[in-house]
């Protein structure tokens, strides 16, 4: 009685509350067809396999499916000799020789129905991990290709979600989904023969009740939509007001404010309830109401049964039979509502994948690239035009001439788009018009690795990644010595603070780096810079979450960096302003002024008005000495 | 997992209807068989048509009566889990909503955010699943055997080989595929780290030129999820083709051994087709409970973290008898106070005593984890001390209730945070019934007046989640208007100042200092130049005071101030 497949979904997807709900809101892809024959072309070179997984599910379900009926068949011969015997026909008794015989076959298509099962899970589990594994890869592949518009324009949870979450709801599609809807089909198609074969009559019945279910399935579906869209909006609601008020703790308890939270979420909470045990409710109920249904066939099935083996039209096994397929029936029907679900589901996260894959990327290297053998570190900017959208150019010819070993300042109030420049100079981003050089190349003549192995940057926002000291340091340059990165260490006066750390340069920084300090991890990252020993410069002063006394450090180890290179910098501290060949004062994202101090000074425009606003702070400090 | 069920308890009588009604369902789903068995052996054999349709009406009936049962189980059960997520949610929300600062940092917000939403989602939805199925399990098997058992008690002996065998296959995949399922979500989170990693370094990883290195990162750790996913689907590949041939041979057995009974004359053919249903029913039973196996160890986890959130107590509650403060305003004393963080080897902060006055300027200014903020955050009492006290008006501040101590405090926090809202919604946080007038009044002297105006809809302007569309000065300055809207007897800034640009940062100050003129003063800095005018300026150096003074008798006397200072001048400026 292999019969009823009640498939419980193992897998990636389990736990994971996979099958939603039915009536709950499904996510639809915009172009559905599109989108599933691009999904199934990462399939095509795994079409043997996948041949054998259909063949495997054909055929566990067809072995499944004809073992009722033979079963039906013991019960018959035993039946009937049981009524020979009890009719006192003499000689009459129950024909053990055949029983036997058919109690051989079910077994023996019982152990191929599991064996074939195997083989297709076993099979499939392959095909859908390594289909993942393959477009996951594709995934990081293509954003290492990305520009950093992309990046710069987007959430990172956002990419994240992409690669992470919508490839796993298509590695649980892909290993259960799949074949589910293969054995779903077949047994449908296969049970409806047999029933047909046993009684067309009978059959019809059971047909009868296909449309009750359906009815009360999309009566049911219709209404609970409505509680499940209230109970997901309460519910990002409520998630909402919790990551708010828990985040700004400390900002609700200094002001008081701990009973009206309290009372915003009991009010959101309520709301919650009401509508989420509406939504349950409505959708639990399918279940019960489907196996009524199922209920009723089955008593009519008896019924009818009963009063055709009296009438001698069919046998008493064939009831038996019957009744395990009209109970298959209407499994399949529920699981391929299920499956359509899904799949629409999964094929809208394989559009979203997709629609990751086909953006634009960088434009590609030159494709007779020029190599800098000696880099001098001599940058001119000659009529750049810039901006982030086409249409609101930032910077319009912009000529810039920074000789080696130059200094540039670049200046301006918090937020005015300092990294524009930077992102330029690297060639994060494409420049409108004109031309960037270095050494007298364009910068889009040299390939890109080399190009931006010309910079070294410090920069406050201080990326380390979760490993050792060591690799940290290590990472501004491909097969550093030991020595090397000490002594990199040692000039960014970070080499104390390492050995004081109880691994040393071992110490592993964790997921935030949050076992060094923010200045500490400054040091490194200026370490990593001295290791890459770059041509040409990029760093950021902004020091304001570190103390004075490490800023002292800091500042030490960047003027030892700075030293016969050229550099750009995003300055705070009046020395390096007023030091500087070269100032160029930014607002609101574009270069409003450029020139020396003096110059600027002179001209009387932003940079003096800046400038003089300081002046207070400073006379006082000369004051002070 | 069972502690949370305590929550249950004020539904226990629907609870237990919703057990009542579900063991009604699953007999009635058990009756049928017997039913149908009567029809065989009585109706069938004896060719007696009204008896089967007598029969069949039964069975409509019973059907019609279980349908009802579990609908109404349905219906109750859905509002149990419903009603136990709110109030575990609400139980959870309010217990931390009393959480000192103490709490949040031992758990960590983000952890706490986690627990009080997707945690309790999780155990809801596990707590509904067992009441609809997990509940019918064992219901089903109990019912099930009892029925196989009244049918044909020596044929129930092939269940007692069979169920032993099923458990033993179900524990087996339960103890094979756990690790693996653990080890999955170990490495899915590896993946999602180097991913994110990726992301956040994006520029630095660029422009060092180590794309390459990245990706083999990557795939490293991709090739090993992929690896663990294929392992542990292709385990449970074999365990649904497993259970489902025991199930099957043991159907094989009942015929076997049942047609020999029959044949003996101990039973009858109805019977037989009977007992195979139960027996399929037992163990379907069974296969849900790998279900609950499945579903558990999730729904535990969740459990035990949010217990951990419960079981905590908060450190900082109000103390049994309140004292009154006289008529003193805005007195600030530390009389010898030590405190450390818990776990700590060094107190953060030891022997601090000091004493701010209405009208004064009192600055803290120090190194990195000098003790700075952890000095402020005592003011409000965010932390409680080990050993001294902290008094305000004259009151050991454990001694007030925390409520109106704070309400005398307007606290400008080092990280701005505002809330969803409109602007004036924010400002008007510091003072529930400040008129449009004290509003705007805030905004002015907090120097946010000018990129109000500028924005589309003014002071109704919303600000998303977080502050996504004010930039960090801008938050800086709404923070500050939401204090003074307040007019506290204390004002207390931590580092408030750090996202402003020169320029704005001095007109603020001398706002400020019109404003605030009565009340007392507290301010943390980095910059010399904020603390300079200060009437008292406290130096911190490793959670000691190493100076206090004016300005000009510190620089005379205090060795940190002076480095302080110097490190600030640049060398000309020095020399």
């Amino acid at each position: 009685m292999n019969g009823e497949r009640r498939e419980m979904r193992f897998g990636r997807g389990m736990g994971h509350g996979r099958g939603p709900a039915i009536g709950m809101p499904v996510q639809k892809a915009k172009d559905f067809k599109g989108t599933l024959k691009r999904l199934m072309g990462y399939l095509k070179p795994r079409r043997v396999q996948l041949t054998v997984v259909f063949l495997a599910a054909v055929l566990s379900t067809v072995f499944s499916i004809a073992s009722p009926k033979i079963m039906g068949k013991a019960t018959t011969k035993l039946f009937e000799g049981v009524k020979l015997k009890w009719e006192g026909v003499p000689g009459a008794a129950i024909d053990f020789h055949y029983i036997t015989q058919i109690l051989l076959v079910l077994g023996g298509l019982y152990l191929a129905s599991a064996l074939f099962g195997y083989i297709q899970q076993f099979v499939m589990a392959g095909v859908a991990q390594k289909t993942v594994y393959d477009l996951r890869k594709q995934v990081n592949d293509k954003l290492s290709r990305l520009p950093l518009k992309f990046f710069d324009s987007r959430p990172n949870g956002e990419i994240l979600s992409r690669a992470v979450n919508d490839l796993d709801n298509i590695s649980s599609t892909l290993q259960q989904s799949l074949t589910q809807l293969i054995t779903s089909v077949v047994t449908l198609a296969g049970v409806i023969v047999m029933m047909l074969t046993i009684s067309p009559l009978m059959t019809l019945i059971v047909f009868l009740t296909l449309p009750l279910s359906l009815a009360i399935t999309k009566a049911i579906a219709s209404r609970s939509q409505s509680y499940f869209v209230g109970q997901q909006k309460a519910l990002g609601e409520l998630n909402g007001h919790v990551e708010e008020m828990y985040t700004g703790h400390k900002v609700v308890k200094a002001f008081g404010h701990e009973t009206k939270s309290l009372e915003r979420f009991n009010e959101i909470n309520e709301r919650l309830y009401q509508s989420g045990w509406k939504a349950q409710f409505i959708s639990g109920i399918i279940m019960p109401l489907m196996s009524f249904i199922s209920n009723i066939g089955y008593v009519l099935v008896s019924v009818v049964g009963g009063l055709l083996v009296t009438k001698r039209a069919i046998e008493i096994g064939d009831i038996q039979a019957f009744i395990q397929y009209a109970r298959q029936f209407s499994q399949p029907i529920t699981q391929l509502a299920n499956i359509a679900n899904v799949i629409q589901s999964t094929i809208a996260s394989a559009e979203r994948v997709f629609e990751l894959l086909d953006e634009q990327e960088e434009l590609p290297d030159a494709s007779d690239p020029v190599e800098l053998q000696s880099p001098q570190g001599s940058v001119r900017f000659q009529d750049v035009k810039f901006g982030y959208k086409e249409d609101a150019l930032l910077i319009e010819n912009m000529n810039i001439d920074v000789k080696p070993g130059q200094t540039v300042a670049i200046v301006g109030p918090t937020g005015a788009g300092k990294t524009t420049l930077i992102n330029l100079l690297m060639r994060f981003y494409e420049i409108n018009d004109g031309k960037i050089t270095i050494d007298g190349v364009d910068i889009t003549e040299l390939k890109r690795g080399n190009l931006r192995s010309l910079f070294g940057m410090v920069l406050q926002d201080t990326w380390l990644f979760n490993g050792t000291i060591r690799d940290n340091i290590a990472y501004g340059r491909e097969g550093a010595t030991e020595e090397e990165i000490v002594q990199a260490a040692k000039a960014a006066h970070a080499d104390h603070f390492i050995r004081t750390l109880p691994e040393g340069y071992d110490t592993v920084l964790n997921e935030e780096a949050s076992n060094i300090s923010q200045g500490q991890k400054q040091l490194l990252t200026i370490a990593r810079a001295i290791l890459a020993d770059p041509a040409i410069l990029i760093l950021d002063e902004a020091t304001s979450s570190v103390d004075t006394r490490t800023e002292v450090h800091i500042q030490k180890a960047m003027n030892e960096l700075m030293k016969g290179r050229t550099s750009f910098v995003i300055a705070h501290r009046l020395s390096t302003i007023r030091d500087a060949d070269l100032i160029l004062v930014m607002k609101n994202g574009s270069i409003i002024e450029k020139g020396s101090h003096t110059e600027l000074l002179a001209a009387g425009g932003f940079y003096a008005d800046l400038y003089n606003s300081q002046f207070t702070g400073k006379n006082r400090k000369k004051e002070v000495v | 997992m069972i502690k949370l069920f305590r929550f249950i308890k004020p539904y226990r009588w629907l609870v237990i209807a919703v057990l009542l009604l579900i063991f009604l369902q699953t007999l009635s789903d058990l009756f049928l068989p017997t039913l149908m068995a009567d029809i065989v052996d009585v109706g069938i054999v004896n060719g007696d048509t009204p008896y089967i349709l007598k029969i069949g009406s039964f069975m409509l009936l019973v059907a019609a009566g279980g349908v009802l049962c579990s609908v109404t189980a349905s219906f109750l059960s859905s509002r149990v889990s419903a009603g136990f997520g709110q109030r575990l949610r609400s139980m959870v929300f309010s217990h931390v909503t009393n959480f000192s600062l103490q709490e949040f940092d031992k758990i960590g917000t983000a952890s706490l955010i986690t627990r009080t939403t997707n945690d309790i989602t999780q155990v809801q939805q596990v707590l509904n699943m067992m009441l609809r199925m997990m509940v019918m399990a064992p219901l089903m098997c109990i019912g099930g055997i009892i029925m196989a058992v009244s049918k044909d008690a020596k044929l129930s002996l092939v269940l007692v080989v069979v169920i032993p065998v099923l458990i033993a296959v179900i524990a087996f995949f339960a103890t094979k595929g756990m690790p693996l399922f653990k080890a999955i979500q170990v490495k899915l989170d590896k993946l999602n780290l180097v991913l994110r990693e990726n992301l956040t370094g994006i520029r630095v990883i660029r422009s060092f030129n180590r794309i390459d290195r990245e990706k083999q990162r990557f795939d490293e750790a991709n090739l090993d999820l992929a690896n663990t996913s294929v392992k542990v689907n292709r385990l449970m590949a074999s365990l649904m083709p497993t259970m489902m041939l025991v199930l099957n041979l043991s159907t094989i057995a009942i015929i076997w051994f049942g047609g020999i009974r029959i044949d003996h004359g101990h039973m009858q053919v109805g019977a037989l087709m009977a007992f195979i249903q139960y027996a399929m029913q037992i163990m379907f039973s069974l296969l849900m409970v790998t279900m609950i196996f499945v579903m558990i160890p999730r729904a535990a986890a969740s459990a035990v973290r949010i217990n951990e959130v419960l079981e905590m107590d908060p450190d900082i509650k109000d103390g049994e008898q309140l004292q009154e403060t006289n008529s003193k305003r805005g007195y600030v004393e530390f009389r010898d106070v030590t405190f450390s963080y818990p776990g700590a080897e060094k107190p953060a902060l030891s022997n601090i005593s000091f004493q701010a006055r209405p009208g004064e300027v009192t600055a803290i200014i120090g190194g990195t984890g000098s003790g700075k903020t952890t000095l402020i955050s005592l003011i409000p009492r965010f932390y409680d001390v080990d050993s001294g006290c902290v008094l305000v008006d004259g009151v050991d501040v454990r001694k007030m209730s925390q409520a109106s101590l704070r309400e005398r405090i307007g606290f400008v926090p080092q990280k701005a945070v505002l809330f969803t809202g409109t602007i004036a919604e924010n400002i008007r946080y510091g003072k529930e019934d400040a008129t449009d007038a004290e509003i705007r009044h805030a905004a002015e002297i907090a120097q946010a007046t000018e990129f109000i105006s500028e924005m589309k809809d003014g002071f109704d302007s919303v600000i998303a989640q977080g502050g996504m569309n004010v930039s960090g000065g801008q938050k800086q300055r709404l923070s500050i208007a939401r204090a003074l809207v307040r007019r506290p007897e204390i004002y207390v800034f931590d580092d408030s100042f750090s996202a402003l640009d020169f320029k704005t940062d001095a007109k603020l100050r001398a706002a400020l200092k019109e404003e605030t003129g009565d009340s007392t003063v507290m301010i943390v800095a980095q910059r010399v130049s904020t603390v300079m005018d200060a009437d008292r300026i406290i130096v911190l150096d490793e959670g000691k005071i190493a100076g206090i003074g004016t300005h000009r008798e510190l620089m005379d006397t205090c060795n940190v101030y002076r480095e302080i200072v110097s490190s600030q001048l640049s060398e000309e400026e020095i020399a």
